[in-house]
């Protein structure tokens, strides 16, 4: 949609100001994002050259192919999980399909590290199904007979997209249904088969949803910490990591966290250029999803089965090894009080947080739409750079910024009152909400863009006609047709906030705990079934937006 | 930046009246800290039994310099506490810590285990050790076997960029030169049973789920372990191990320690040097000692028995802040040889 911006799709007219306003806004909320960055090309900018060689010489080849082959392999198991299971939720029905349809989204609500966790446990020698298969094959110790160890690239793998596949099963999901029927049943009628329909019609039609859901899953993967040390892949975030934390070198972190955003940018950009051509827009009035083809008997159970295969590995094991683990824990030692707080805790600033970031969102996407302006849309790439970045690093980032205000408050509150105002923005948990904006910014408006793109632009203008403002052409005519695509981003960021932990860790207020937090510093002391319950808490809380996203898409049938 | 001496002077005046006043009303203090929570919550329980002062804590694993850094004179933390003696140098390094006279703290702590100018404290000491199976024919090793050929494919290990064993390899530096340490880690990696990585405790557990035969770990989560409080599984991890104390060649066992500093800008000092001053009392050593099964800074001051059980402990006569130096080093080594890949 990077058509020139020659202006032509400007909602221009007699209120150009009110326009500009939403200009203004976009360009207010991307300063915001970009200013972690820049404080963190500052701080680079202090790195040594010294150490510059050695990263590049010992660390970088490593880390970098680690990298592409994690997110090759995460990328396209994603696309095929989250394609294939959105696939046969909407184009057949069977026993089973309508559970199906939002079970599929139950690992959104486990975090990665967690998942690892858990398998590693699972599939330890000491666990549960090495011990099974031990028994069936009548050997009495694991020093007779082993698995292969989970803990390598290829298991890295396929645990990371175990969880992240909704990533790509949500967007595409609603993009199969929402597809009019009567582009399907065109082509049936000109004697496409069902194969070749999902082929050369629906998965055409999808791409920008699947491209979508597998750049946010690709982002989830550079960012992750937990699974990827479990599991022992050497990734670049987790050079990022030592270099800061082991060397207590800020700059050499900083420059590897721009280099990994070159990187990210970069896989954007080549996404965004494979679909420079295409329009998506559909010009029915209302879609209709088309018939579902019935499958009975042996193919029905088939069907359920390879669609339940996601859900049982991605979450019900996981999840039910927490709960066991959780309830041995509860017997063996009941339940900290704090663990309500923590909750408390978690959901608000959870809400919070996605409110900001879903208005935000809005106006980004919005502003994009009816303003296209080259600057409009840099605007709105920068906006979603926050994603890309490791939590950490963008922490850091936005530590340098607010400290130095806060500084600068408490300094000032000093000068003129006289009164000592300590750290205003980090005390109050601002900081943290800047840290959730800056970095699920994206989420939205990825989401809200793939909404709008799906209104047709004659709507805009037939509405400007009617003499609807600017803003009345959002409140009447966006919002209702993208609140699909409103309530996903919704989800997803709530979820994504409750599982966050290396920036709320490194900005959290004094004798504040998130659920997250308080089930690291368990883990820090290796005894995560210790963390069992707010582990599961976290997972328990995380399946409510699920609900919520089920009721959602099914008031559209 | 001008400005009138009596503007100054009310601010100050102000600033000194309201900090009195805070510190009268409310006695209390700020304890940044990346020590786990669990394991100084019973110490700092004790201390405001003791003192009626209450300790607000924020703990942060990562990031705890960086945000002491960034917040500067407004800054409202009074005591860093951390584990690992590279965290310490970082504290002094950034300017973050300030010096502290008391005659407790200077009295009950060896010299060897202050920072230089009294600028940081240890408050206890834990010996990087090796755990091995059970059955296994073994009852002494030097850090320098570790690499023969005869452990290949039985060596468990966590990441080697971890500050216990950057600490550990650094300490091998300040024995055996870059050169030798740089082999020697090539001859580690060759002996790995799996990818270095987990904690200290997943190295008893890979004992008894027959991945290894010895690993390289903490002292004291032997004891955690076999305490039975982090559930009946780690019990048996611990029951399934023998903790042997190596040595280097040419020296002793290499110990590593947690610590506290004074923040520069600490606004309630006199209360962090009281808690840091109960750290080292007898009660506190013995709480150390026994919920956490390390070793005590306080010479004489009792060891868990089981903590005893492991023999003779000789410390290593490489001083700290010689391993401090050689951190980035060791560091830089670890990715040289691709020990982590």
């Amino acid at each position: 949609m990077t058509a020139a911006a020659t202006g032509t799709h400007e909602l221009a007219g007699p209120s150009r100001t009110r326009g500009r306003v939403w200009v203004f806004a976009a360009y207010a909320i991307a300063a915001l994002v970009l200013l972690p960055v820049l404080a963190l090309a500052w701080e680079a900018s202090r790195g040594s050259e010294g150490l510059w060689l050695h990263l590049a010489k010992n660390v970088l080849p490593h880390a970098i192919s680690q990298t592409l082959t994690l997110l090759a392999g995460v990328g396209v198991l994603v696309a095929v999980i989250g394609t294939g299971c959105a696939w046969l939720v909407t184009a057949y029905d069977f026993c089973g399909r309508r559970v199906l349809e939002w079970a599929l989204l139950l690992p959104l609500a486990v975090p990665t590290y967690i998942v690892a966790y858990a398998y590693l446990d699972l599939l330890h020698p000491l666990g549960p199904v090495q011990e099974l298969v031990r028994d069936m094959l009548g050997y009495d110790s694991p020093r007779e007979f082993r698995l292969p160890d989970i803990r390598s690239m290829p298991g890295a793998i396929l645990l990371l997209s175990l969880v992240l596949y909704p990533y790509v099963y949500l967007p595409t999901r609603a993009m199969f249904m929402t597809q009019s029927a009567n582009l399907v049943e065109a082509a049936r009628a000109l004697g496409t088969t069902r194969r070749q329909v999902f082929r050369r019609v629906a998965l055409p039609l999808a791409r920008p949803a699947i491209a979508v859901g597998v750049s946010l899953a690709l982002m989830e993967t550079l960012n992750d910490i937990g699974a990827s040390e479990f599991l022992g892949v050497r990734s670049l975030t987790i050079s990022i990591y030592t270099t800061w934390v082991t060397r207590s070198d800020l700059p050499g972190a900083a420059q590897i966290s721009l280099a990994m955003l070159v990187l990210v940018v970069a896989l954007i950009s080549l996404e965004r250029w494979a679909r420079r051509r295409q329009r998506y827009a559909s010009s029915t009035q209302r879609s209709r999803s088309f018939a579902p083809r019935e499958l009975h008997g042996r193919a029905a159970a088939f069907a359920f089965l390879i669609g339940a295969l996601p859900v049982a590995l991605g979450f019900l094991a996981p999840a039910l090894y927490l709960a066991i683990e959780a309830w041995r824990r509860f017997s063996f030692a009941g339940l900290s009080d704090d663990l309500l707080i923590e909750a408390r805790n978690t959901f608000l600033l959870s809400a919070i947080a996605t409110s900001a970031v879903l208005i935000s969102g809005v106006v980004i996407a919005y502003a994009a739409r009816a303003f296209p302006r080259r600057a409009v849309l840099v605007a709105q790439r920068v906006a979603t750079l926050g994603y890309a970045m490791p939590g950490t690093v963008l922490a850091l980032g936005i530590l340098v910024v607010v400290a130095g205000l806060d500084r600068w408050i408490a300094a000032s509150a000093r000068e003129i009152l006289g009164i000592s105002t300590g750290l205003i923005l980090i005390g109050s948990g601002a900081a943290l909400g800047y840290a959730y904006l800056a970095r699920f910014l994206a989420i939205s408006v990825g989401s809200v863009e793939a909404g709008f793109s799906r209104v047709p632009r004659s709507y805009d203008h037939v509405a400007r006609t009617l003499g609807k403002g600017v803003s009345g052409v959002l409140w009447q005519v966006h919002l209702p047709l993208s609140r699909g695509a409103l309530a996903a981003a919704g989800l997803l960021v709530f979820v994504d906030c409750m599982k966050e932990l290396s920036a709320t860790l490194l900005l959290r207020p004094l004798n504040f705990e998130t659920l997250a937090t308080h089930l690291y510093g368990e883990a820090a002391r290796g005894t995560y079934e210790d963390a069992a319950l707010a582990a599961l808490a976290i997972v328990l809380v995380g399946l409510l937006p699920v609900v919520l996203l089920a009721r959602v898409g099914r008031g559209r049938d | 930046m001008v400005k009138s001496t009596a503007l100054h002077g009310t601010i100050a005046a102000s600033t000194l009246l309201l900090s009195a006043a805070s510190a009268a009303s409310a006695q209390e203090l700020n304890l940044y800290t990346s020590r786990e929570p669990g394991l100084i919550e019973p110490l700092l329980e004790a201390f405001t039994e003791s003192t009626g002062v209450t300790v607000n804590t924020v703990f942060l694993k990562d990031g705890l310099a960086e945000r002491v850094e960034a917040e500067g004179e407004a800054s409202p933390a009074d005591v860093l506490m951390a584990v690992d003696v590279g965290k310490l140098a970082d504290f002094v390094e950034k300017g973050l810590t300030q010096p502290v006279e008391s005659e407790v703290l200077t009295e009950s702590i060896p010299e060897n285990l202050r920072g230089p100018e009294n600028n940081w404290f240890a408050l206890s000491t834990r010996a990087r050790v090796v755990y091995a199976a059970k059955d296994l024919d073994l009852d002494a090793i030097t850090y320098e076997e570790l690499a023969d050929p005869k452990w290949e494919g039985k060596l468990c290990i966590r990441s080697g960029q971890h500050p216990y064993n950057t600490g550990l390899i650094s300490a091998f530096i300040a024995h055996h030169g870059a050169e030798a340490t740089e082999e020697w880690l090539n001859g580690m990696k060759a002996n790995l049973a799996r990818k270095a990585g987990g904690g200290d405790r997943d190295g008893a557990k890979d004992i008894l789920g027959g991945i290894c035969d010895i690993a390289v770990a903490n002292s004291y989560y032997v004891g955690r372990m076999r305490s039975g409080a982090g559930g009946e599984e780690q019990q048996e991890w611990g029951d399934a191990i023998k903790v042997i104390l190596p040595t280097f060649e040419d020296g002793g066992t290499h110990v590593n320690i947690s610590g506290a500093a004074v923040a520069k800008y600490a606004a309630n000092k006199d209360e962090a040097v009281q808690l840091l001053e109960y750290l080292v009392s007898d009660e506190a050593q013995k709480i150390y000692a026994e919920a956490n099964y390390e070793h005590p800074v306080k010479p004489g001051a009792p060891v868990d028995p089981m903590v005893e059980s492991f023999g003779e402990l000789t410390v290593d006569s490489v001083p700290l802040t010689e391993i401090v130096e050689y951190r980035d080093q060791a560091s830089e080594l670890v990715d040289k040889v691709g020990f982590d890949n």
